[in-house]
């Protein structure tokens, strides 16, 4: 080996120490935002709870992740604060919107000694999650993973959102009734569980409810143009586009269709929610966006305005409906906990089935609706939808 | 009338496709290695240019230019620290180093930028569009500078490595790399300088991809880049107008496979033509046949 290739390699050497230097300097900056583990004293009435919370923290998905911990975290010190029976550590594991990455969470989260899990976040992580944690008889309670796989055949799993079927039904029925353009366009991802799942049965619903679908049309991840999609959705003349996708794509469909002046109603489902967060998108694009969602950060109960304004406070934002859903599963977990007598000591198998016995039971009052559970772990509560008017998301219809 | 709308789309697709695919051609061409890192050079290209307009106040013009030297600088550096080590390593390793450096790109930039996707500021590249038949066929402004920067480029590539004594370096270094050497031409100068040039081309990538595509985010590079590897395939990788052609062909395959063949699909057809051509033509559309020796 000459030199010069031995003097390269030790400069390649060194770069990755760099790389991993820094690697290490931002994740111990994440970890500042946890909570002190050890903060509850050890009284003996008071119970800990020990809840951890698995999401995107980074990653494609990190919008919805970091709303999620951000939601939780408040309930956590909300409780904290207040001083009750209960103390909740919560800690985010990030697991960058990956199936395995999120499966090694969880055995992190296990070994850490985690009775209870919220999440995961985002919906493949969490059916592979959710998998592993029916055969170790862990209790999960995903704020927002919406598909009907996450749940199915496992007891163990509950949801804080609506499923994806519920959320297509209810986006049909809700157009229906209000007295929107009937004739409509999807444009959905077929590349995605969660956007097919939810496109299938609306279009279903439609059929029922006489809703004309005049043009279906399709996309995959990393998909970059969209021309053909939007302007087959215009040249069928739909007057309301249905898009049951992320906020990204959602952006890109809406700026291709100003850009051949193309002017439907847009209506959306919670995935949309983070279209206005995206830094440089011009926000006049989404004006008159419809997206059906259960939380509406202007609504006017005192539960709703004291978490949005210390939302506003701690993180200089205004919550979505993932954060909001973090928050109200954080409370669930404790209302059933409660229910169900749960102890610091208890271990996670302890606590798994009867939670599931008292997550059944329970109904709770959070900034999403009052919330049931069926065994199935699916979630009942009226859906509203919000319109963004002045960049800004407003309740419609109410 | 529908038929022209997605024609035009295909080739604004394709012409972005062809510039990141002549990249692609030319470091294979002349160092004879897939640089699979020149998808997220793009993405850097990208960033570099939002920051400088969006952040630091620069202009259109002077934001571009400040990408291309970013990205420039940073082809060469990531060929001097990566890939000139590995030079007389197997073709394998140096694969597996490029897909390393295009992990590592990615990953600094999920480190600085984060994952939150960005919406590319239109007025980087704000050009008044054409209007055909009264209104009924718009041409958008960056359409039409890809295409026509798409063109510039090719000619000048090709006139740089047709008359140019570096250009003919080049070629030499293409043709015999041990042979070039021993009549004294400095082959890692010329690769360095392959890199550099593939790099700026990058940049200008970047700034057409994400005028045409708004929204953005550190994996942005990486399916184009794929995208444009095929259409080099595709078009003969190392021959230059193959790029081009095969960019093109690709873009519009796909737009036109999308809207009267099936949205679903799309993809599948422009891989399967693809498959199609290297049957029927194993060098691509355009690439010289090599017989090798024996």
């Amino acid at each position: 080996m000459s030199k010069k290739t031995h003097n390269i390699i030790v400069r390649v050497a060194l770069l990755l120490v760099l790389v991993l230097v820094a690697c290490l300097i931002s994740s111990c900056g994440q970890k500042k935002e946890e909570p002190a583990a050890t903060e509850a004293p050890k009284a003996e009435d008071v119970i800990t709870l020990k809840i951890a919370h698995i999401g995107p923290l980074t990653g494609p998905a990190a919008v919805y992740g970091n709303a999620t911990s951000n939601g939780g975290q408040i309930a956590a010190d909300e409780i904290n604060a207040a001083g009750g029976k209960y103390r909740i550590e919560y800690k985010t594991y990030d697991d960058t919107h990956d199936a395995e990455i999120a499966l090694n969470c969880y055995n992190k989260a296990m070994d850490d000694g985690a009775q209870m899990i919220v999440g995961t976040t985002t919906t493949s992580p969490c059916i592979a999650v959710s998998a592993q944690a029916a055969k170790d008889r862990t209790f999960m309670l995903t704020p927002s993973a919406s598909s009907t796989e996450v749940t199915k055949d496992k007891d163990n799993m509950y949801q804080i959102c609506f499923t994806d079927p519920a959320q297509g039904t209810a986006s049909a029925e809700y157009i229906a009734q209000n007295g929107l353009p009937t004739k409509v366009a999807v444009i959905y991802n077929n590349a995605d569980a969660y956007s097919t799942g939810i496109y299938q049965t609306f279009v279903d619903k439609a059929k029922e409810l006489n809703l004309e679908v005049v043009s279906e049309t399709t996309f995959q991840d990393n998909t970059k143009d969209f021309t053909v999609q939007v302007n087959d959705a215009k040249a069928a003349g739909a007057e309301l586009v249905f898009l049951p996708i992320y906020y990204g794509p959602a952006s890109m469909i809406l700026q291709t269709a100003a850009q051949i002046d193309y002017k439907p109603v847009w209506f959306g489902v919670d995935g949309m929610d983070g279209i206005l967060d995206i830094e440089g998108f011009d926000k006049s694009l989404a004006e008159g966006v419809l997206l059906l969602t259960p939380f509406s950060a202007d609504a006017k109960d005192e539960k709703t305005q004291n978490f949005v304004a210390t939302y506003q406070k701690n993180y200089n934002a205004i919550p979505n409906q993932f954060a909001a859903d973090a928050y109200d599963a954080v409370y669930a977990l404790v209302a059933a906990a409660e229910k169900a007598g749960i102890t610091s000591d208890m271990k996670a198998a302890d606590c798994c089935d009867k939670l599931i016995a008292a997550m059944q039971e329970i109904k709770v009052e959070g900034v999403t609706g009052t919330m049931s559970w069926s065994a199935n772990g699916e979630v009942t509560k009226t859906p509203t939808a919000v319109v963004i008017k002045d960049g800004k998301y407003v309740g419609f219809n109410n | 009338m529908d038929f022209l709308f997605n024609l035009v789309n295909g080739l604004s697709l394709g012409s972005i496709y062809a510039i990141i695919a002549l990249g692609y051609t030319m470091v294979y061409g002349i160092a004879k290695m897939l640089n699979f890192a020149h998808g997220d050079v793009i993405m850097v290209g990208a960033y570099i240019s939002f920051c400088a307009f969006q952040y630091w106040g620069l202009p259109p013009l002077p934001s571009v230019l400040a990408a291309m030297i970013f990205c420039t600088v940073l082809g060469v550096f990531i060929e001097r620290l990566a890939y000139r080590p590995l030079r007389s390593a197997t073709s394998l390793a140096v694969l597996i180093t490029a897909i390393g450096m295009s992990y590592l790109l990615q990953n600094v930039a999920l480190l600085i930028f984060k994952s939150d996707p960005k919406n590319y500021p239109g007025q980087i590249i704000d050009l008044p569009g054409l209007s055909l038949f009264g209104g009924q066929l718009k041409i958008s402004g960056v359409t039409l500078l890809t295409i026509i920067a798409n063109i510039v480029i090719m000619i000048l590539l090709t006139l740089f490595i047709n008359r140019t004594k570096l250009g003919k370096a080049m070629r030499c270094v293409s043709e015999d790399r041990g042979a070039a050497e021993l009549m004294g031409i400095s082959v890692n100068r010329t690769i360095s300088v392959t890199f550099a040039i593939g790099s700026a081309l990058a940049a200008i990538a970047g700034v057409l991809l994400c005028s045409a595509y708004p929204i953005f985010d550190p994996y942005t590079g990486s399916m184009p880049g794929i995208k444009a590897f095929t259409a080099a395939v595709f078009g003969g990788i190392g021959s230059i107008p193959g790029a081009m052609v095969g960019g093109l062909l690709l873009g519009v395959i796909e737009i036109l496979g999308r809207a009267y063949i099936s949205t679903q699909l799309a993809d599948a057809i422009v891989f399967a033509v693809l498959i199609i051509v290297l049957l029927v033509k194993p060098s691509g559309l355009l690439g010289k046949q090599v017989r090798e020796k024996v």
